[in-house]
């Protein structure tokens, strides 16, 4: 662990991508708890109901949630083989968490990892134990109560050998909080033959600060999946997870963001193909509505026999914003096979007008081809699940004006 | 029987070329017209000039269906009129399922999809629609939409083009089903123009009259069975 010195300097370093955000910016001190006995009376219901995350917990392995920097709600259910607790609950009862609390992401990494290692981020500590296979979602919620507050959560996942997990995670502003910031450190570690689904649905305000730190290190033969989506306006978001694997394992990451106007959005992801024959998939579908969208995808090839393939679409419905798609492809060793696509521009005319030959108005057709643009068609690996959630975003998403 | 589709002096440019030199024609109701031509004498223009695809710009003349000058219409408003078109290659539409665009363009549309299995189209509903689809699929898929649709009037590109044999009765059938909709003691209320290069569909259709398109021009008219005999003795006549 670095020295608490240097980690003081860190919260000088900007970002290494996106825009830099002043964290003296946010002064207000977010000190209150709010503690939330039956989530389907509570005031925040719908701020959690619009990221996903279901009230009645009904197909759910329990909920855990956070409202500014504390726990608000914990309810896992009885289920043998899942953990679930607060990240300081975890550091008591396992000594310190020596071999997962700041192991997989460096606190110097820059100012945001630096300002939650120093404050002691509290968060989700998720453990699934060896040869557990848990049946239903587990969901998370984060909501950014306190305007002018910073949100500082450091979230560690656990899935032990032989054992899998899919996790539902919904961070949202609640009530009238619009200009605070969301600083979200994930450290994910997966371990040999086993396999975890990552998704977050995003909603925030329109001033909202989001920088999500998220590194997943994966054992061998293994799986993971990281799903983004973020489809309301937000102020700044700028969001990089990075993956590490092991030999025979692979990761898919698939982000689907709209860029509405205003909004500044820098995302995507990495994939260290660390392992033989490891595998990876990064697909981002976005679509701008005049706001700024960066999908970013890297990946990096280190071990022989290793594949992936990166794709970044983006759809522009509205000028006067900037959409710019950067894949990039790192290969160390001659035995790699790694591809990328990129496609950038408007919906071609002739697709539009097929639908509306069949009696459906230019706007109705373009927003059916936005929305199948961004849920269907051949994205690989989203749960059933999160396509539900996601559908019903963006039913409700606006994308038609 | 009154004019369904009147069509004067119609010329219509694509990619910058004059593809259409002065088209008259008229429908009427219940009324199947097949239009005859070699490639490139500006059948399928005249079937998106038709339908109003922005690719086709007219300089002059007009349409004019079941009484309203359509000329400037917009695709979707000549659909609601009951304008419908099978297109002869669509194109593939990304993430938007066949079943929802048949549910969002007809309240008849979920009883349709409870037919698809008649179309051959039951596992097809989920699919993004024409991606990876098969000629003879094509044509499926967009007849089953069409009959969601239930236009009243249609038009036909090429019907059986790229359709093997076994399938060809199916899309016979179909397209018969379509243009004989609450047809009365053999009496169609239906009209429709259909491009046929084989002949092929004629034997499902029960055509009324045919039409003999060259270079942006209608040349000829008549019986459509005597033109069809004509083209396979004598072709087109000089060469285009």
């Amino acid at each position: 662990m670095p020295d608490s010195q240097s980690v003081r300097q860190a919260l000088e370093k900007k970002g290494a991508y996106g825009k830099d955000l002043d964290l003296d910016h946010y002064d207000v001190e977010a000190k209150e708890t709010v503690e939330i006995d039956d989530l389907q009376k509570s005031d925040y219901k719908r701020y959690m109901e619009n990221v996903g995350i279901v009230a009645d917990e009904i197909g759910r392995s329990g909920t855990l949630m956070f409202i500014d920097n504390n726990p608000s709600h914990c309810s896992p259910k009885v289920q043998e083989g899942l953990e679930v607790m607060t990240t300081q609950q975890a550091l008591k009862k396992y000594d310190g968490l020596k071999d997962h609390f700041w192991k997989a992401m460096d606190p110097t990494k820059d100012k945001y990892t630096a300002k939650t290692y120093l404050e002691d981020g509290n968060g989700y500590f998720v453990r699934v134990k060896s040869g557990y296979h848990i049946k239903y979602p587990l969901q998370t919620c984060m909501l950014l109560n306190t305007e002018k507050s910073t949100q500082n959560v450091h979230n560690i996942v656990i899935v032990e050998d032989n054992a899998s997990l899919e996790m539902l995670t919904g961070c949202s502003t609640a009530h009238h909080t619009n200009d605070a910031l969301h600083v979200g450190v994930s450290e994910i570690y997966v371990g040999d033959n086993s396999s975890l689904t990552f998704s977050m649905i995003h909603s925030w305000g329109k001033d909202t600060g989001v920088r999500p730190r998220t590194s997943t290190v994966v054992g061998k033969n293994s799986h993971y999946t990281n799903n983004y989506v973020i489809l309301n306006p937000v102020g700044s978001l700028q969001s990089f997870p990075v993956a590490t694997l092991g030999d025979d394992s692979s990761a898919t990451y698939n982000t689907m963001c709209i860029a509405h106007e205003n909004s500044d959005i820098d995302t995507g992801g990495m994939v260290n193909l660390n392992g033989r024959r490891s595998r990876a998939e990064i697909m981002s579908r976005s679509i701008s509505m005049g706001g700024k969208m960066v999908a970013r995808g890297r990946m990096v090839g280190n071990a022989p026999e290793a594949k992936g393939h990166l794709e970044c679409r983006s759809i522009i419905l509205k000028d006067g914003g900037t959409t710019l798609a950067i894949p990039e492809l790192e290969a160390h060793i001659a035995d790699v096979e790694m591809t990328h696509e990129a496609a950038v521009g408007k919906i071609a005319r002739d697709q539009i007008e097929y639908i509306m030959s069949r009696g459906l108005s230019e706007d109705d057709a373009v927003s059916m081809i936005v929305k199948g643009f961004l849920s269907g068609g051949n994205i690989n690996g989203l749960p059933a699940e999160l396509q539900k959630e996601l559908d019903e975003a963006i039913a409700k998403a606006n994308v038609g004006d | 029987m009154t004019d369904m589709l009147k069509i004067a002096d119609l010329h219509v440019e694509a990619g910058g070329r004059e593809i259409l030199k002065g088209v008259d024609l008229t429908i009427k109701e219940g009324e199947t017209a097949v239009l005859f031509g070699p490639n490139g004498s500006g059948k399928s223009t005249l079937l998106a000039s038709i339908m109003g695809y922005s690719t086709m710009t007219v300089t002059q003349g007009t349409i004019t269906f079941m009484g309203t000058d359509i000329t400037e219409l917009p695709v979707d408003e000549r659909a609601k009129l009951g304008i419908g078109m099978m297109m002869q290659r669509p194109p593939n539409i990304f993430g938007v399922k066949l079943g929802d665009l048949i549910k969002a363009s007809s309240d008849n549309g979920e009883a349709v999809i409870q037919e698809a299995q008649d179309f051959k189209m039951q596992n097809f509903i989920d699919r993004e629609i024409n991606v990876g689809f098969s000629g003879g699929e094509i044509k499926r898929s967009e007849l089953l939409q069409l009959t969601a649709q239930r236009p009243e009037f249609i038009l036909l590109d090429e019907p059986e083009s790229g359709v093997d044999l076994e399938n060809i009765d199916l899309i016979g059938q179909k397209v018969h089903d379509l243009l004989f909709r609450e047809a009365e003691n053999g009496k169609r209320h239906v009209s429709s123009l259909v491009i046929t290069h084989t002949g092929q569909i004629m034997d499902y259709i029960d055509a009324d009259c045919g039409y003999v398109m060259k270079k942006g021009h209608i040349v000829k008219s008549g019986r459509p069975d005597g033109i069809l005999k004509d083209i396979r003795e004598n072709g087109y006549g000089e060469e285009e």
